[in-house]
């Protein structure tokens, strides 16, 4: 019974994680239509930047707390990370809006390419290994919970309520769904469209930018292909809570999470990566709408 | 564009004032994005603790270019795109009449590709050869087979697959596992390789048969990466991470051999000089017979019913169920059509390495292949051949530009720099022509006159 | 109603049924579109299916061609040779190919990338793959595949010039004009060599030179071939100059069924039209009366 609450644990805090990433995903293709293939790197940039920051912090100032280098940290991966998104929407992806549709899935794997390429370039192919930042661990009836999880789900818990609270209940939010309803209407009403898409972009990259943090914090080490498989997982979850929606995201990614960690405990390590991509194959052939989505009626 | 046309004419020195402004825009944002990435440098020293270099010479070297390139943007290039726009538009399009090299292209690429390793022996030697035939010849050959392949299901059919390496794999592993196990000759496992891969494809199309866009590409992904995992995780069989080595080599149809050992030696039989050029050569010609192979069939099915039924599902599902077509035996056949020439392919990689492991068959393959057929204007083969000679052959050029180390130093390596031109130039080839180097479509039969479709008219399908 | 069905019944028994709908039922959710709906179209006549927007007119088409499944209900398609079909139970694309019943779209569905002449022989796949021996044969170059792709031409070159489309043959669908699209999308439908053409509002959005083109060609599909028409309209003028039976829907049930005349005075149907409520319909038929007895 301890050994499956101490996998349930690591099971949220991976899944926090993943449903950080997932709202980008999940927001980006709700708002154009379009897998974003390059979000994941958008993570892996955000968690090279936290790595950078706190190599400055490290060197510059000896002693500074760990709570205000986490935060100097966070701060500076989600502004970095929205700058380069936002570019990259408007560089590679508005040119091709309401083009073949393609276009823009192949520009995003580009992209993806590019970006994970252009890490590898400049800040070399090796794993990025640090000392670790939190390590106290407490003793809740004998199971083991870190203070990194605490971190980490405390955080995911707080962004995503402002999150919701922006999306909910701020006329930047209220566009921001308009325009994922019928994008020409909410143009004719007078919503900068453009603008309302940047904003998305920005919006998701900045989350992902926050879970590159926690991972690099969590996982204490971070290398430049590593866009790829969480960002296919938070795919997954973005795609099992039923794409386009925000809670459906974050049920998810926690989702995801959990069945990753209680595979790897109970069956096998190896094929925990195949668990999850059965699971994506399984739930789109079955439920594509995913748990919290609309279904997609076809008309004749 | 019209606005700018105006300002053109109203003032310059407005233009040059609009330029400055976003040069120092561009510039800025560069610096923002560059600053931690290019400024500073995440690095470990002797003790493996990571410690910063610093690198703002670079940096600035990165901002001026991106300001110095919007100000010349702003200035220069967008003024006169939009006047040579204008003049486009008032001059009624003349019809240019195909030269000479556009009407017969098929077949004067066909003659060059035959000449291609002669005229390689000729000019750099038997043994100079070796690098123009394997790697750019063999090399550019394969990702034409592959995406002339894929090109059956995704271009056609308009189904969009992401893990079209899975069926690469297959056929490599089939071939490496059953030559190493049985012994058996490339010519008969080739088919045997072909039609295991069709199996694959028809088992992992079928349940994706319901699943449209998007969907049915994130289920092809994830497939191909459960594939590449079993490859992995499954070392009974595979041998894991460690993949399986000393594939035996093709023999020319039982003849002649390639192994040194052998009597029937080519070299030997021929009194020739030992040398690995030769059975590149013949390699060389293998891809090229199987590229060919993998044309004719497609050309030959694009007019035979079910070619024509896979691209009206590409434009329309419901219409073609209305029209009486069992559009799940016409999705299966075109995964399986795919998979079998993905499959052919794989068995001739393992055949010219020598070597599988699951290495080869990353997603990161898939989707190069996906952008040949995408950036090569989907359905075109002529096209697809252009991407993967410009995509493929441009970024194994770079591992010639050793002069580029005179300029920027002996520690500069150009193949770092490949995948990263590929990403961008995938950016930028989709930005410029989003339809693929050939646009237009060749219609399959006709009553008057062959007129090629617009790609405006054409559909992506669903997927 | 009683009336109604009184005259149907009349007529059945000397005509020849080739398309039986009983007892249709069809449900979405918690809307029941078609409620118990029962009708019958005849051999080599053009039969209406009318009603106001929303009444369920498609739905029922959708039910016909195997589109939707039916939440209850029969629908039988008998053929000139006698051979039945339960076309509730056969997937969509075998109500074409086996039961001989084609049918356009209300948004009309081209494949827009492909000419003309090349939408026609998409229509003629099934007869094709036999005789291309499922490709392989015609892969290898036998000549039965030859000769049965000349014939293909053939066809479609005869439907198109009964669609006036011969001179736009070999231009992408997509490029045609709108009346000529649905032309097409007849010409396509007809390729399919289908006993019963089901026609989803042919004539919606055509200005009357299209109009009378598309009459041209429906002329013509009787003549040519004897197939009977089933079609959809919300507009009663056009309905009532080419139809010979005319059945209306409302609120998924019918409300009249006979020749075009005896709609057209039929006080549900001009109520359902002009939406009075219940208790003026007495007031309607009284009105109707009343202007039969002026003119005569």
């Amino acid at each position: 019974m301890q050994y499956f609450v101490q996998q349930l644990v690591n099971g949220l805090t991976l899944g926090s994680i993943y449903g950080m990433i997932a709202i980008g995903y999940t927001m980006v293709y709700g708002i154009i239509g379009m897998i974003n293939f390059a979000h994941g790197d958008i993570f892996m940039l955000g968690g090279f930047a936290a790595l950078i920051v706190f190599l400055v912090l490290t060197s510059l100032f000896a002693g500074v707390p760990v709570v205000l280098a986490l935060l100097v940290m966070m701060i500076v991966a989600m502004l970095t990370a929205a700058l380069w998104n936002w570019t990259i929407e408007k560089v590679a992806y508005r040119p091709l809006r309401g083009s073949f549709r393609l276009a823009p899935l192949i520009t995003a794997i580009g992209m993806s390419i590019a970006l994970s390429n252009f890490i590898q370039v400049t800040q070399g192919p090796r794993n990025k290994p640090i000392p670790p930042l939190v390590s106290s661990v407490y003793d809740v009836f004998g199971i083991s919970i870190s203070l990194k999880q605490i971190i980490i789900i405390a955080v995911t818990a707080i962004l995503l309520t402002i999150f919701w609270y922006i999306v909910n209940k701020t006329p930047l939010g209220r566009a921001q769904r308009a325009t994922e309803q019928d994008r020409k209407m909410a143009a004719l009403l007078g919503i900068d469209v453009d603008r309302t898409i940047s904003v998305t972009f920005i919006m998701g990259a900045a989350l992902a930018a926050v879970a590159g943090t926690m991972y690099l914090m969590y996982y204490g080490v971070v290398v430049f292909t590593d866009g790829f498989i969480p960002g296919v997982k938070a795919f997954t979850a973005a795609v099992l809570g039923g794409i386009g929606s925000l809670p459906g995201a974050v049920l998810g990614g926690l989702l995801i999470g959990l069945i990753e960690s209680l595979w790897s405990a109970y069956f096998s390590i190896d094929y925990k990566d195949v668990a999850t991509f059965s699971i994506l194959a399984i739930v789109l052939i079955f439920k594509p709408s995913g748990i919290l989505g609309r279904p997609e009626v076809e008309k004749v | 564009m019209s606005n700018m046309t105006n300002k053109l004419e109203n003032a310059g020195g407005d233009l040059t004032a609009r330029a400055l402004r976003e040069a120092f825009y561009a510039g800025l944002i560069s610096l923002g994005l560059f600053f931690l990435f290019v400024g500073l440098k995440s690095d470990q020293n002797i003790l493996n603790e990571l410690i910063l270099v610093q690198r703002w010479g670079l940096l600035a070297v990165f901002v001026i270019v991106a300001a110095v390139g919007r100000f010349f943007v702003v200035a220069y290039l967008q003024p006169l795109n939009a006047r040579r726009k204008a003049s486009k538009d008032a001059a009624a399009t003349t019809e240019t009449r195909e030269g000479y090299i556009k009407r017969n292209f098929t077949v004067i690429a066909g003659v060059l590709l035959i000449l291609y390793p002669i005229l390689a022996v000729a000019l750099f030697g038997v043994q100079g050869s070796l690098k123009w035939v394997d790697n750019f010849g063999i090399q550019i050959l394969i990702y034409v087979m592959l995406a002339w392949g894929l090109n059956i299901v995704v271009g056609l059919a308009g189904l969009l697959d992401l893990g079209y390496v899975a069926f690469y794999a297959v056929g490599a592993y089939s071939y490496a596992l059953l030559s190493s196990h049985f012994g058996l000759s490339f010519w008969l496992l080739l088919p045997i390789a072909g039609l295991l891969a069709a199996c694959w494809g028809v088992v992992l199309g079928f349940p994706v048969l319901r699943l449209r866009g998007d969907y049915l590409a994130i289920v092809t992904l994830a497939f191909g990466e459960i594939i590449r995992l079993v490859l992995i995780n499954w070392t009974e069989v595979t041998k894991g991470t460690f993949g399986v080595s000393g594939i035996a080599k093709a023999s020319v149809f039982g003849i002649w051999s390639f192994d040194i050992s052998a009597p029937n030696n080519f070299a030997k039989y021929f009194d020739l000089p030992m040398s690995s050029a030769y059975y590149k050569i013949f390699l060389f010609y293998l891809i090229l017979a199987l590229a060919a192979l993998t044309a004719y069939v497609t050309i030959r099915l694009r007019r035979m019913p079910i070619g024509r039924a896979w691209e009206a599902l590409r434009e329309d599902e419901i219409a073609c169920r209305s029209l009486g077509i069992n559009t799940v035996t016409t999705k299966l056949t075109a995964f399986a059509t795919g998979a079998m020439f993905g499959g052919f392919a794989g068995s001739f990689f393992a055949v010219r390495q020598g070597f599988v492991s699951p290495e080869s068959f990353v997603f990161l393959e898939s989707a190069v292949i996906l952008a040949i057929v995408v950036l090569g204007g989907m359905g075109s083969l002529t096209g697809i051949a252009i991407a993967a000679v410009v995509m493929i052959g441009g970024t194994e050029i770079l591992r010639e530009l050793t002069f580029l180390k005179s300029i920027f130093g002996p520690d500069f390596t150009p193949e770092l720099y490949r995948m990263l031109i590929f990403g961008l130039a995938m950016v930028v080839v989709m930005v410029w022509k989003p339809r693929g180097f050939v646009g237009s479509r060749e219609p399959t039969a006709f009553l008057n006159e062959r007129k090629a479709v617009s790609g405006s008219f054409t559909k992506e399908g669903h997927g | 109603m009683a009336s109604a069905t009184t005259t149907t019944a009349a007529t059945t028994m000397t005509k020849d049924v080739i398309l039986k709908v009983e007892h249709l039922s069809m449900r979405f959710g918690g809307l029941m579109a078609i409620n118990d709906f029962s009708f019958e179209a005849y051999r080599g006549e053009i039969t209406a299916l009318i009603g106001p927007n929303g009444a369920g007119k498609t739905t029922v088409f959708n039910c016909i061609t195997g589109f939707y499944k039916p939440t209850m209900g029969m629908i039988t398609m008998r053929q000139k040779s006698g051979k039945e079909y339960l076309l509730e139970r056969l997937p969509d694309f075998e109500i074409t190919k086996q039961a001989k019943v084609a049918r356009t779209f209300q948004n009309i569905r081209l494949f827009s990338g492909l000419t003309v002449l090349e939408n026609l022989l998409v229509a003629q796949h099934n007869n094709l793959m036999r005789a291309s021996g499922y490709t392989i044969l015609g892969l290898l170059g036998f000549p039965a595949y030859k000769q049965a792709s000349k014939e293909s031409i053939e066809l479609a070159k005869h439907w198109l010039e009964r669609a006036s489309l011969i001179d736009r043959a070999d231009d992408p669908a997509g490029d045609l004009p709108y009346g000529a699209q649905r032309r097409l999308e007849i010409a396509r439908a007809m390729c399919t060599g289908p006993e019963l053409l089901c026609l989803d509002e042919p004539a919606a959005g055509l200005n009357p030179r299209e109009s009378l083109a598309l009459n041209d060609l429906l002329q013509g599909v009787r003549k040519d071939t004897g197939a009977s028409i089933l079609l959809i309209e919300h507009d009663m003028s056009v309905v009532m100059e080419i139809s010979d039976h005319v059945v209306v829907l409302e609120y998924g049930q019918k409300i009249s069924d006979g020749n075009p005349e005896f709609v057209k005075n039929d006080p549900k149907v001009i109520a359902a039209y002009l939406g009075v409520e219940d208790d003026e319909v007495e007031d309607v038929i009284a009105e109707v009366e009343g202007e039969e007895g002026g003119l005569k």
